[in-house]
């Protein structure tokens, strides 16, 4: 997806200057850097595997103040907090997805104009519908948008790309979450600690699977 | 210039050995035990996997979630350095992009090359695998027979560690008793596979893979390793009860700094260097074999790539075991008067018959697997099971429409969550998100396997390196030009692969999670992608029609020698690491005796 892709979707969409409703900040800033890949560098072929690194490090980041709150809206509608584990923007989810599009190598770079595009739709969307920003929407009004754009095979033809979108997203919120210490507790992952000795999986849960 | 060990370099060493990974670092171990004095050079930076390892890093601490880039192709944590498919300054040229003609060349550049990220999966060649052409009259016949190469399979096994089974399978040998270590229990995930794949009589046995499942007996192998020789025995004695049995966690690709698995770096290497007659440079880039008056190598020619100097070093034997195209690269550039064709190649074949691994791979989910409690599975990092070949009968009867097999690699169990964990999940999903994607995510983790198969590939005319007539690399040495092609045999097992898997996992009550690809063109990965690249510099009994003899000693140069797959006439479905260094190890101990009978 590019910004002409974005300028016509937000052209259906029939938009805020139709409206006469101003653009949030976090849609018209998106549209700007999307199609421009940074020109930052990697960490090259040697880098210090034993090291901590964290967002924005190793290359700068991209996303507004307002870009943020809309991200980290949409990774809780999609990894919201339940009873076992917090929701995706409560264990750095917006940092993870911030680093990964501004990442000067060819997954950030392909997604990059998926996400920030697909973002300043969202916002475009929110203003067509209700007049204010996809963050400011009650949940029911999110829910809505969402529940279109969520599955990429049954979207309709005119919402297929940011279909497309929204399963990247997905993947992205989803990477970042599971990729932690809460993501792995909330799947039962229990491993990577040393043990003395490995007994393989306990005999009646074999016979449970009728494999003895 | 980077020595590890003496602060220069000696005027003149028994044996230089370029390279430092399975070929370099058996060849320099036998070498250095028993009494030689080696200059190991190496053209990638020294590595301490003792302080290096990321051994329990999670992927936050990680860039990307420790995900895969160009500069780190197998992820953040693999134990790869300055290496990949393309190495920055250090070109090569393919012939085609077409799909089925590419070869792409995977290079390490580091101490211990490639063995310190490597699969670990350690399979013996069986009778067949050295004499496939007198069986189905395709490809060529090695100069020698697995009970040639039996006792020193059994020696690696023994000086590694390896965990595996003796089953008594057709051409899928046994190993000596004592050799290998008790396999790991299997996985929930491994019994179904095993129980349901017998049901369409595929056969499930434990892996071989060089990770010791408990110490190494180092009352015992010593004296098996280095008969007769006490302070060889006594040495490798100490550093075996140094090295820690696995602890039963963290991927084996990031290497192992408790020395648990096999990779150069940890088990060759130490003791190599304790003996005293072992000297190493790092970044030692060689472009050539040097000769004397006579037409015997003197020694090498090598950039230091620290400073850019070209420099020399001398021995009485030069073992190339740089890995097989590189080992073949330095040879086509060691031209003279006398050798025009570059060192080696009076037959013509020097870089011909290259070969890598057939590799076609399947995923599927599995229901029975699905929300299953919190179980630790991190084991020894998968590969508890495969499947062997297992279809000799039938292939020979004619009934297989491709002329050699494959063995199954099998990965499934509640792994690491990652990046990669929810990827496509939306095909099983409807698109589902907010609470109902947790409980689907926790529904679903753990339910997914993988098939990889891993077959041979006859060597063709098409499949061949030479070298560029324009391109060089950043220090003026020109670079190997590859050109590739497969046959009907290999798109034909790539199609079979396909086939089996979708029929095992159907067997599993389960559903492929991509599709199944019917067209062995499509199924089959482009070449050099299994990183199983052997062949180039082929042993034979005739010099007009090999490199080698049957002791991958040159025929035109006696004190040269390659150590490394070059001289492989085949290339079986069983990866070729533990092959290579069987060679390697006969190689050294063939030089050992020539050297002591002062015909070297």
């Amino acid at each position: 997806m590019d910004r002409r892709t974005t300028i016509k979707w937000t052209l259906a969409a029939g938009v805020a200057a139709a409206a006469g409703v101003p653009l949030p900040a976090a849609a018209t800033a998106a549209t700007t850097p999307a199609a421009a890949p940074p020109g930052a560098r990697g960490y090259g072929t040697d880098p210090d595997l034993t090291a901590t690194y964290h967002s924005g490090e190793l290359w700068p980041l991209t996303l507004s103040a307002a870009q943020r709150r809309l991200a980290a809206t949409l990774a809780d509608l999609i990894i919201p907090a339940d009873e076992r584990s917090p929701s995706a923007s409560a264990v750095g989810v917006v940092d993870f997805i911030d680093e990964w599009v501004s990442a000067p190598y060819p997954a950030g770079r392909r997604d990059r104009p998926v996400v920030l595009d697909g973002l300043a739709w969202l916002d475009a969307e929110a203003v067509r519908r209700h007049g204010k920003g996809f963050a400011e929407l009650h949940s029911k009004e999110q829910h809505a948008i969402c529940d279109e754009i969520c599955d990429e095979s049954r979207a309709v033809p005119e919402r297929r790309e940011v279909a497309h979108f929204f399963a990247v997203y997905r993947d992205l919120t989803a990477g970042g979450f599971y990729s932690t210490p809460v993501g792995r507790k909330d799947l039962g992952y229990i491993g990577n600690v040393a043990s003395a000795s490995f007994e393989g999986p306990p005999a009646q849960l074999i016979a449970k699977l009728g494999l003895s | 210039m980077p020595f590890v060990t003496a602060k220069s370099q000696r005027s003149e060493y028994d044996v230089i050995v370029i390279g430092s990974g399975a070929a370099g670092g058996q060849a320099a171990y036998t070498l250095a035990l028993e009494g030689a004095r080696v200059l190991m050079l190496e053209a990638g930076r020294n590595y301490a996997p003792q302080t290096e390892t990321p051994m329990f890093q999670t992927p936050e601490l990680a860039p990307l979630g420790a995900v895969g880039t160009p500069d780190k192709p197998f992820g953040f944590y693999d134990a790869t350095i300055d290496g990949g498919w393309e190495v920055p300054g250090e070109p090569y040229v393919r012939a085609s992009e077409e799909p089925g003609g590419r070869f792409e060349w995977w290079r390490p550049r580091m101490l211990g090359g490639r063995t310190n990220h490597w699969g670990r999966i350690s399979l013996r060649n069986g009778p067949y695998d050295f004499k496939p052409r007198t069986r189905d009259g395709l490809g060529f016949d090695w100069p020698i027979v697995y009970e040639d190469l039996r006792p020193y399979y059994d020696k690696v096994e023994l000086l590694i560690g390896v965990f595996g089974s003796n089953e008594g399978l057709e051409n899928t040998p046994n190993s000596s008793p004592g050799c290998l270590l008790p396999p790991p229990p299997p996985l929930l995930s491994d019994l179904l596979f095993r129980q349901r794949a017998r049901r369409l009589g595929i056969p499930v046995i434990p892996g071989h893979k060089a990770v010791l499942t408990q110490p190494l007996d180092y009352r015992n192998n010593p004296a098996r390793l280095h008969p007769g020789n006490l302070q060889a025995q006594k040495l490798i004695a100490e550093d075996m009860r140094a090295r820690a049995a696995c602890a039963w966690a963290t991927p084996c690709a990031r290497g192992c700094s408790l020395r648990a698995n096999y990779q150069s770096t940890t088990v060759h290497l130490p003791p190599a260097l304790k003996s005293g007659n072992l000297d190493i440079a790092t970044d030692a880039m060689v472009y050539e074999v040097t000769l004397d008056g006579r037409g015997r190598a003197s020694g090498v020619s090598y950039v230091d790539k620290k400073s850019g100097a070209h420099r020399r070093a001398a021995a009485r034997v030069v073992v190339l075991a740089a890995g097989a195209c590189e080992s073949v690269r330095i040879l086509l550039n060691s031209k003279s008067a006398r050798f025009p064709q570059g060192l080696a190649n009076t037959s013509g074949l020097l870089g011909r018959y290259l070969m890598d691994t057939v590799g076609s791979s399947l995923r599927g989910q599995i229901p029975l697997l699905e929300s299953l409690p919190p179980l630790n599975e991190d084991a020894a990092d998968g590969d508890q099971t495969y499947v062997p070949w297992w279809l000799y009968r039938e292939q020979h009867a004619g009934k297989l429409s491709f002329a050699r097999g494959y063995h199954i690699e099998y990965g499934g169990g509640r792994r690491m969550p990652g990046y990669g964990t929810a990827s496509g999940l939306e095909r099983l999903t409807q698109g589902s998100y907010g609470l109902k994607f947790k409980q689907d995510m926790r529904r679903y983790y753990g339910s997914f396997v993988s098939f990889d198969g891993r077959g041979e590939m006859i060597p063709n005319d098409q499949s061949y390196c030479e070298i560029d007539t324009q391109v060089k690399d950043k220090w003026g040495i020109p670079v190997l030009r590859f050109h590739w092609g497969w046959s009907a045999h290999e798109r034909g097992q790539a199609a079979h692969m396909q086939r089996t898997f979708a029929a095992i996992i159907d067997a599993m009550g389960g559903h492929p999670f991509e599709p199944v690809e019917t067209d062995g063109a499509k199924a089959i990965s482009p070449g050099g992608l299994m990183i199983h690249e052997v062949g180039g510099a082929m042993m034979g009994s005739d010099p007009a029609k090999s490199v080698t003899n049957s002791w991958s000693q040159t025929w035109e140069v006696p004190n040269l020698f390659i150590a490394d797959g070059a001289v492989f006439v085949s290339n079986a479905d069983k990866n070729p690491t533990l092959t290579i260094m069987a060679l390697a190890w006969r190689t050294a101990d063939h030089i050992l005796e020539r050297m002591r009978r002062k015909e070297l």
